[in-house]
């Protein structure tokens, strides 16, 4: 459940930023190829952020896809799945985005 | 709570020296505090709710760095990394080992693949060959310290009590404790856990996934991160290949299918096959990190 530390990451690094006004909305940026869930740090973002600024507070989770450049024949093709291959069957492949784990963007009241 | 670090909030994690007894309890203020050497001068704007106000001085030397956000209106924009805390520790970490020519490895496996029986035949047999100490990382007990400490090697316990995996700042903590000596191997046993410990960097060289036949050829295609993150595959518990069905050559193809450069022996703890082959590639490693102290230390 590291989903768990870091949402505790996050609500600490939002609640020094809101300087004690109240949080409305944060947005995560989180990659499509991360070992993160979204749901999971949904859940976790109810908790960790009772008795904080946050509490209450919206959170957006934007997906960002991944991409990739195959070694083998040069293509480069979004990436959805850490075990996707590319189209020629090659599997060495050099990874573009989609490891992204932000915050983006915080509102205060 | 600063911005620099974002601590996390990890208190109750215990680190013991079982060789003395001395134990050390996290609180939550403490795990405020213990960041502050890393990056002095930073404005201390702790709220109440995560830390305690502070009345103690506290020496503020350097320049904070400059906070990314920018202030439209009501709306913050922040772009920050979210695990950007722990890898500056990491990093912190890192600096400190190769000053001290110290090879960190990053042990990771789920529960049960033979890693501290892997650890303790390794520690016994390379006696007199390689200088070795331990952290233990698991959620309770201090049963893996007190194997390690049978083998008359020096190791440091951390109990994460409900954290599933180590983070770079606690694994500082346990470094200092341990205080291993120049030209040395720290071997970090993490946390029971094919999981989260792929997306924490201790600070190690190099992590390395112990997988044993008992437990699939598919693992590294269920838990693509850890193989993703991994340098090298150790596939344990070999002598039981007889009687599991694992297909060994279809692991390590799953495992190269996430990690095209992930390395892979073939070892047995239990009966020490395959062993020295694991040695080798050690000695590797620490030859070369020592080779590139000496080398740096030249310029």
């Amino acid at each position: 459940m590291h989903e768990l530390s870091i949402t505790r990451n996050v609500v600490a690094i939002v609640s020094e930023h809101a300087q004690q006004r109240k949080v409305l909305r944060v947005t995560l940026e989180v990659g499509e190829l991360s070992a993160i869930m979204p749901e999971a740090i949904r859940f976790c973002f109810d908790i960790c952020t009772q008795g904080t600024p946050l509490e209450g507070a919206r959170l957006d989770i934007m997906q960002t896809p991944g991409s990739a450049t195959c070694r083998d024949c040069g293509a480069e093709f979004a990436l959805h799945d850490i075990l996707a291959r590319c189209v020629c069957g090659g599997t060495h492949l050099v990874r573009r985005g989609g490891d992204e784990l932000n915050i983006k963007e915080m509102e205060v009241a | 709570m600063c911005t620099t670090c974002g601590c996390s909030n990890m208190e109750g994690v215990i680190i013991t020296d079982p060789a003395s007894g001395a134990m050390r309890i996290l609180t939550k203020a403490e795990r405020d505090h213990m960041h502050a050497e890393g990056h002095p001068g930073h404005p201390h704007a702790h709220t109440a709710i995560y830390a305690p106000a502070h009345t103690h001085p506290h020496t503020h030397e350097a320049v904070v760095e400059a906070i990314p956000a920018a202030l439209h209106g009501t709306t913050i924009a922040l772009e920050q990394e979210i695990l950007s805390k722990n890898r500056r520790i990491a990093e912190r970490n890192r600096g400190w080992l190769s000053s001290r020519g110290v090879l960190a490895l990053n042990l990771v496996s789920s529960p049960g693949s033979g890693k501290t029986s892997l650890l303790e035949r390794t520690l016994r047999d390379l006696r007199g060959r390689v200088t070795m100490s331990v952290i233990e990382g698991d959620q309770e007990t201090m049963n893996d310290a007190e194997r390690i400490r049978a083998t008359g090697c020096k190791a440091i316990q951390i109990n994460t009590g409900k954290g599933c995996h180590l983070e770079a700042e606690i694994v500082g903590e346990a470094l200092a404790a341990l205080d291993a000596p120049a030209d040395s191997v720290v071997m970090i046993e993490n946390v029971g856990n094919l999981v989260c410990p792929a997306l924490f960097d201790l600070g190690e060289r190099a992590k390395i996934v112990i997988l044993s036949v008992t437990e699939g050829d598919d693992k590294p295609l269920k838990y693509p991160h850890m193989f993703h993150a991994s340098e090298l595959m150790l596939i344990n518990k070999m002598d039981l290949l007889p009687y599991v069905d694992f297909d060994v050559e279809r692991c390590i193809a799953n495992a190269r299918q996430v990690n095209p450069n992930i390395q892979a022996l073939r070892v047995s703890a239990t009966t020490g096959a395959g062993m020295e082959d694991w040695y080798h590639w050690l000695q590797d490693l620490l030859h070369s990190s020592q080779m590139g102290r000496l080398v740096h230390s030249a310029v």
